[in-house]
């Protein structure tokens, strides 16, 4: 027997069109069904401003050297947001790489305590037992494997609950990323993996992280659906997060969602991303940005008003002026530093402990 | 009391905790059907359910990085790394996430998690399965690294991992796993972490070691004393945290101190060692603080390997540099 010279050919698809319910118009595609009431869009529509403006006052902060380097989520609210509405906040759990700002304030993140962790305070790791949102994560994909472990650890003891971890194209790289999503086919784990193509990798663009047409399409290669959505379009999010959380919850196992957005601006606070955006490329992506498409669509409902934008826009001010006072009130409590490193320190740490808080001598001694 | 090897003993430790609580769960490479490469959960899979023994895909990554998830869904996690050479593939899990997720939660997420591995030479291995890298994880602030050298010890120690709040590295030496039989207890017990055990005393001259350390510290204590010379033996059976009280006593009793590690010279929890010593016990040394190890050279494919790591006759020499010292 021979080896036909086309079985070794490498089959090109073409990355599907993303799932898409709300246009850039703000109007609804032909066909689309969305199941958002208009009341709750005007809820989201009301979180995707605060996020925006927290990311616009985290980043002037920044700027004044108030607080650390950070990762505006801007352009991609409608991506986190649309996925983190389907699933029940103080319940299901939200596993975050760290731009993912506007989920976690609808899974009830406090913004002083935001804003104590990117200003460098370690009591804004401390987060109350009632929520359910893991630590921040650095370590690109490094989360993906507790998502899986969290959610395969509910299921076991039987509890209904959905995991959603959040990372980006970049992160798909990592090895983690594929280790994760194996596991996840193998156990069923009920969890959502939101992979957000935003383009990019700080500089590095989506074209050279990998020469697959579509990241969802490595789905089904680990045993799962791998879907395209636009990451834009708040509904459409919802949506197919929501499908995705039911599968979970019907014992069906992981989805794999490649959410197609931007990100409007650097990578974080020390990046210059003018450096290498294309700003024709940047301006035509801030037509689609997902916060005006909602407005759009809620204007067409006759369900916001310029008047309610301006009492929001105080509203706002307000809320993030006092969780700024809040997180900058803190002060050094250098004894995070031990008091949990273990349930109890070691003899050594202890006396470091002692050293360090007394200062008696300066420094460490051993 | 029954005479038991260290396998066994393991095993017997994790039948223990797994009846106890419904929470403990194993999961690695081939510890299901297979019962483990060493057969430390040989049966457990048939007897507790394949939820609770799980086969995992073999990504030492992910079955770090998933015990993590499953301790804060609240399961007790103990984790198997085949072979200690292949936690690298597991150590940025490892290192930055098992270690540092209660102080990165500062207190919310505790994880108590059993790491257990087979480590250090002597069987004729393949590449990688005999590397001794204890001291990379002693490093990793957070992380617990027992290492018993007895059947009992391992026994105790593994039930008190389990107990444990915290993150535990569980090591337990690869060519001891038949060879070292002692008595052990039927029941439960625990042996507490960060105790060294005082093996036996001696008045010229102290031998520590850790695991597999300890088989060669105490058959050159035999030896030594053959020549007139009474030889102590401290097991320090957990290097983090490390029972700095029990070694310097014992270091300050006999005036020398000889440290027997397996691991490459440099940089080896041997170094770390000498160290406290050197400050602890400074006014009681009657001569420099001695170290037996390997060669700082990757470990050898079996051909080489009697000439790599440290034998008895290694420790005896060493020893007697010691005394030999003005």
């Amino acid at each position: 027997m021979t080896v036909d010279p086309d079985t070794l050919a490498y089959p090109v698809e073409p990355a599907p069109e993303p799932i898409r319910l709300l246009g850039p118009d703000g109007r609804l595609v032909d066909g689309a069904e969305p199941t958002l009431t208009v009341e709750q869009v005007v809820a989201a529509y009301k979180l995707m401003w605060l996020s925006r403006r927290i990311d616009e006052r985290a980043f002037n902060l920044q700027r004044q050297g108030r607080l650390g380097t950070f990762s505006p989520t801007r352009g991609q609210e409608a991506s986190v947001l649309g996925s983190g509405l389907a699933l029940r906040p103080g319940t299901d759990w939200l596993v975050p790489q760290y731009r993912e700002l506007t989920a976690m304030l609808y899974h009830d993140q406090p913004i002083d305590l935001w804003f104590a962790y990117w200003m460098g305070h370690m009591q804004g790791s401390a987060t109350p037992d009632t929520l359910r949102i893991l630590p921040t994560q650095i370590a690109l994909a490094a989360q993906l494997p507790h998502a899986v472990g969290l959610a395969w650890g509910r299921k076991i003891q039987g509890f209904d609950e959905v995991v959603i971890t959040y990372f980006g194209d970049g992160a798909s790289s990592e090895g983690d990323f594929h280790e994760a999503l194996n596991l996840a086919g193998v156990t069923k784990a009920p969890v959502i993996f939101l992979l957000q193509n935003n383009g990019w990798a700080i500089s590095t663009p989506r074209s050279k992280q990998s020469a697959a047409t579509s990241f969802a399409a490595r789905g089904p290669g680990y045993g799962m659906p791998g879907v395209v959505v636009d990451g834009n379009d708040l509904l459409a999010v919802y949506e197919v997060s929501k499908r995705a959380a039911q599968r979970a919850r019907d014992g069906l196992g992981p989805t794999l969602i490649e959410s197609m957005t931007y990100r409007l601006g650097p990578h974080n606070t020390a990046d210059d991303s003018v450096r290498y955006m294309d700003a024709d490329e940047l301006e035509r992506r801030e037509l689609e940005d997902p916060v005006t498409r909602v407005r759009l669509y809620l204007d067409s409902h006759d369900a916001w008003n310029d008047d309610d934008e301006e009492a929001l826009a105080a509203e706002h001010k307000t809320i993030i002026d006092e969780a700024v006072a809040a997180a900058e009130a803190h002060q050094p409590e250098p004894e995070r530093l031990f008091d949990h490193v273990f349930a109890e320190p070691t003899h050594r740490l202890a006396d470091q402990r002692t050293q360090v808080l007394t200062n008696a001598r300066g420094g460490i001694h051993a | 009391m029954p005479e038991m090897n260290m396998v066994d003993a393991i095993h017997d430790a994790l039948t223990i905790a797994m009846e106890a609580d419904d929470t403990v769960m194993i999961l690695g490479e081939d510890v299901g059907a297979n019962g483990g490469v060493f057969r430390a959960t040989d049966g457990l899979q048939a007897k507790f359910g394949e939820d609770r023994v799980v086969d995992a895909p073999l990504a030492e990554g992910v079955i770090a990085g998933a015990a993590v998830g499953l301790a804060i869904a609240g399961m007790t996690p103990i984790a198997e790394i085949q072979f200690l050479g292949f936690a690298h593939q597991a150590y940025h899990q490892i290192a930055d996430q098992v270690a540092r997720y209660r102080s990165r939660s500062q207190g919310r997420f505790n994880l108590p998690i059993v790491i257990r591995s087979p480590f250090g030479g002597g069987v004729r291995a393949p590449e990688l399965h005999s590397d001794a890298l204890e001291a990379q994880f002693v490093h990793c602030p957070g992380l617990k690294v027992v290492c018993p050298a007895t059947a009992h010890d391992a026994k105790g120690l593994l039930l008190a991992s389990i107990a444990d709040p915290d993150p535990v590295l569980f090591l337990e030496p690869l060519r001891g796993y038949r060879l070292v039989t002692d008595e052990v207890p039927e029941d439960a017990y625990t042996v507490e972490i960060g105790k060294a055990r005082v093996v036996r005393t001696g008045t010229d001259i102290t031998l520590i070691g850790w695991s597999a350390g300890v088989f060669l510290a105490e058959k050159a204590a035999d030896v030594l004393a053959k020549d007139g010379i009474s030889a102590g033996v401290v097991d320090i059976r957990t290097l983090a945290p490390l029972d700095i009280d029990t070694i310097v006593a014992e270091v300050s009793a006999t005036g020398r101190a000889v440290i027997v590690q397996e691991a490459a010279m440099t940089c080896g929890f041997g170094a770390e060692v000498a160290t406290t010593l050197a400050a602890e016990a400074f006014f009681s040394l009657e001569s420099p603080i001695t170290r037996v190890g390997a060669p700082d050279a990757p470990y050898p494919l079996p051909g080489l390997e009697k000439m790599y790591i440290p034998d008895v006759a290694a420790v005896v020499a060493g020893a007697k540099v010691a005394m030999e010292a003005v």
